[in-house]
């Protein structure tokens, strides 16, 4: 009975989306207040309903209902309570669930930090993510239902991918979806400021902080995928220019050319269209990313079962919501440039570059992404970009970004000071080329290496020098406004990342070897001995688990236990052991036996020393925390009154987003 | 006008990937064309099924085109291919080489009694080992090999009455063309 409940719960969600989506956008344009009052109640009541049916899922989960088929492709008696529910979001229907859910809790959000907007303009911001939400209610409704029922019902059930049955993966999706949702609301907020023809740009400011927390998430999320392959697939990379991390990284790229264009917008005017279009921009290769993951028309290692219906489903709510938005876009957009003018050395010029150069690269990833599609369009046969195509044009478009990054800080608006450019050039030059030189001793001359410190040096100090300036120049307490700290850390972070990758890229060694028990491989100048194989047990698998000690100058540095599991139906999941340090991490993954009736003999292993491979995802972190902190911002909180709202709003409300 | 760009930029994806969805219902997206097409087929030299003393080499089948179905009693997808064999096979009008892959002779020859033999000559794999030669990496697979011995044309998966009229056909068809 319980699973049917959830599903009514879903279809009244589905008509409270409706009348969120449709009377507020009605009302705000015949100017009914009555109408335009429907947008938060509703809104409310959706986001109840769906946390409802999402509970009913996870409450089937842990009572092992498999008389739900969902229940019962995605779980089994053995495996543990947390993986259950991680199992909620584990395949194509309830992962659109948490989407939908994650889609509300941003409009719920909004709905309480929105009292101090321009009633109508909040009744347009929530109709638009209303209409949103109906799309993907629907897209649940009449192809994904998770509560179908699977008669007779089986005594057990089938099983967790167990390549998602690891820590990282229970996180990883839920944080993911924040950052793509949450870019629904910078699209809300263009496509409102679109429909009312809004002459001001405060709008942009509004639309700020919940850009820069998106993107936090987004960021977060990315940088769980990327630790996640790289502990779970076994072969120690973290990138791999799938299909699927395609889909994440060019809402990614986009959004950071977003929040930057919005600064320009909000203090300077310049570039509203430009603001607009990548909003939309933004939200749509998230749309993209789920068409791409559940239509099948890519194959991916993380391809959902496709189905011919879902993929058309999906096409035509992207065509209506894309087409729809940047026909408005065509239509609406501000035609005169607006904005104050502003010279070729100045902050707009450095932002505009940057821009330029994130939307390029975007367009390159999604070039990159659909090549096999467009290489069956023309007949050419399936054709695939790999490594080689990303790794080669990435750089080079990133190269100018890194170069620009410590003068953006000490560009004026409008108009630059030359010298002062000059002098943080020579000093961040100075500080990198000495560093270069040093690490060049340290690297055995590998010119990847250099470049990597190199430039993490010219970033750090061109932060540090910027930091230093402002705690000269300021008066305490208006040195570091959130807004300022949060970009401060951001660009550190891009520092601490490219140092990783390429330290990572240019000094990793790993070692396929064969060894025998008792026997020792020497890796980057530490010493694996391997200790044998044994058979070991956990709640819903056995494992065949290697001991490694690995010895530095004849002391123990570690004791590893690569594991190969076995789940239910005999699918095998490796589990690498990585022994983690800030300069180096030390990974061993378990091959084959030699002899598969004797695991106690020798075995196939690879062992990796990676240098500085944590940086990569510690400047992940630290950019994600620049984004929070940029969105913590009390600029952003909405002070004054617009003039047409009521008064009766006069406490402080923090337009904050919940971070 | 510049204004419409985005929009007319994502039409034309839409259209794409419009495309994509209709290519999929009748491709697999899994499908990765073979290196093989249009190479000489690899040497190989095996045993008939029912006289092991026989042996078929490639040199031996040169002259006319034929068709090369791997195989084998366990394979399930196989036991679901069979009757179309055994329907469309004789139409093809180019000779059947069965290709018995992994399989114990006994096996194959029980499975071939009970289900009609469509074949004109089955050769033996028994240890797989020339079948990596051939890229095959499961049964059902079926190579198109040309009077020359240059593989023409490669179908992975059980051979439908709608993958033969639409691909396997025109192809042997392009074969009789090119014949003298």
């Amino acid at each position: 009975m319980t699973p049917e409940l959830g599903q009514l719960a879903l279809v009244l969600a589905f008509l409270l989306a409706i009348a969120q989506g449709l009377l507020p956008l009605l009302g705000a344009w015949r100017g009914n207040r009555a109408l335009m009052a429907v947008a938060r109640p509703a809104a409310i009541g959706q986001a109840i309903f769906v946390a409802t049916a999402f509970l009913i899922l996870v409450w089937a989960f842990l009572h092992f209902d498999f008389s739900v088929r969902y229940v019962a492709d995605n779980s089994n008696l053995a495996l543990p309570w947390y993986y259950r529910i991680a199992a909620v979001w584990g395949a194509h229907e309830g992962s659109l669930l948490l989407w939908i859910l994650i889609l509300n809790l941003w409009t719920v959000a909004l709905a309480a930090f929105s009292h101090r907007l321009p009633d109508a303009f909040a009744a347009r911001v929530m109709g638009v993510m209303g209409l949103v939400s109906i799309g993907f209610l629907a897209f649940t409704l009449f192809t994904s239902d998770p509560f179908g029922r699977l008669l007779p019902m089986p005594v057990d059930g089938a099983d967790l991918n167990p390549v998602l049955q690891d820590p990282g993966m229970t996180f990883h999706p839920p944080v993911l979806y924040m950052g793509y949702v949450g870019f629904s609301v910078a699209f809300a907020f263009s496509i409102a400021a679109l429909l009312g023809g809004e002459v001001e740009q405060a709008w942009v400011r509004w639309a700020r902080p919940w850009t820069n927390a998106a993107w936090g998430f987004l960021t977060l999320g990315i940088v769980a995928g990327s630790w996640w392959a790289y502990a779970e697939l076994g072969w120690g990379g973290w990138w791999f220019w799938d299909p699927v991390e395609n889909a994440s990284f060019m809402p990614w790229l986009v959004g950071t050319a977003l929040i930057h264009a919005q600064a320009i917008t909000e203090k300077r005017g310049g570039l509203r269209a430009w603001t607009l279009l990548l909003s939309i921009f933004a939200f749509s290769l998230s749309l993209l990313g789920t068409f791409l993951v559940r239509s099948g028309v890519l194959t991916s290692v993380h391809a959902f079962a496709s189905d011919p219906r879902r993929g058309v489903f999906i096409l035509i709510f992207l065509t209506i919501v894309v087409g729809g938005s940047l026909l408005l876009y065509a239509l609406r957009a501000p035609k005169v440039a607006g904005g104050k003018p502003f010279n070729v050395v100045s902050r707009e010029t450095a932002l505009l570059i940057g821009n330029l150069l994130l939307a390029t690269a975007s367009a390159m990833v999604l070039l990159g992404t659909l090549f096999p599609l467009i290489g069956d369009a023309l007949h050419l046969g399936r054709i695939s970009v790999g490594p080689p195509y990303f790794g080669l044009l990435f750089p080079f478009l990133m190269a100018p970004v890194v170069l620009l990054l410590p003068f953006g800080p000490f560009l004026h608006w409008g108009k630059a000071d030359g010298g002062v450019l000059k002098q943080v050039a020579l000093r961040a030059g100075i500080a990198a080329a000495a560093c270069a030189i040093v690490a060049a001793f340290f690297v055995q001359g590998q010119l990847k290496a250099i470049v990597g410190v190199a430039s993490a040096v010219w970033i750090a100090v061109g932060v540090l020098l910027y930091a230093l300036r402002r705690w000269r120049d300021m008066p305490r307490g208006r040195r570091y406004p959130a807004e300022m700290a949060g970009m401060l850390l951001a660009h550190l972070g891009v520092g601490v990342f490219v140092v990783g990758v390429l330290m990572s890229e240019a000094l990793s060694v790993s070692h396929d070897v064969r060894l025998a028990p008792g026997r020792s491989a020497h890796v980057g100048g530490y010493d694996f001995r391997f200790d044998g194989v044994h058979r070991t047990v956990g709640p819903n698998w056995y494992a065949d688990q290697g001991v490694i000690t690995v010895m530095r100058h004849g002391a123990t540095v570690a004791t590893m236990r690569p594991q190969k599991r076995t789940y239910a139906h005999d699918q095998v999941q490796t589990e690498s052991a990585v022994d983690a340090g800030v300069f180096r991490d030390l990974y061993v993954a378990l091959g084959e036996p030699m002899d598969a009736n004797n695991i106690g003999g020798a075995w196939a292993l690879r062992l990796y020393y990676k240098p500085f491979v944590r940086w990569i995802w510690g400047g992940g972190v630290l950019m994600m925390l620049g984004g929070f902190v940029c969105a913590g911002d009390r600029r952003f909180r909405i002070k004054r009154i617009a003039a047409e709202t009521s008064a009766s709003a006069a406490t402080a409300s923090p337009q904050e987003s919940p971070a | 006008m510049k204004r419409f760009v985005p929009l007319i930029v994502f039409l034309a994806l839409a259209g794409l990937f419009g495309f994509g969805i209709w290519w999929n219902t009748w491709h697999d997206p899994r499908y990765v064309p073979s290196p093989l097409i249009n190479k000489p087929a690899p040497n190989f030299a095996l045993p008939e099924l029912d006289a092991p003393a026989q042996t078929v080499t490639k040199a031996s089948l040169l002259g006319k085109p034929y068709l090369l179905n791997v195989f084998g009693s366990w394979c399930v997808a196989c036991a679901e291919e069979h009757p179309v064999l055994m329907a469309d096979g004789r139409q093809l009008s180019i000779e059947l080489v069965g290709y018995d892959y992994k399989d114990a002779p006994a096996d194959a020859k029980a499975w071939l009694r009970d289900n009609g033999n469509p074949y004109d000559v089955v050769i033996a794999d028994q240890s797989g080992r020339t079948a990596i030669d051939f890229g095959v990496y499961g049964a059902p697979e079926s190579f198109l090999i040309d009077a020359k011995g240059v593989i023409r044309y490669k179908h992975i998966g059980p051979l439908t009455p709608r993958v033969i009229a639409r691909e396997l056909q025109p192809a042997i068809a392009a074969l009789k063309r090119e014949a003298p």
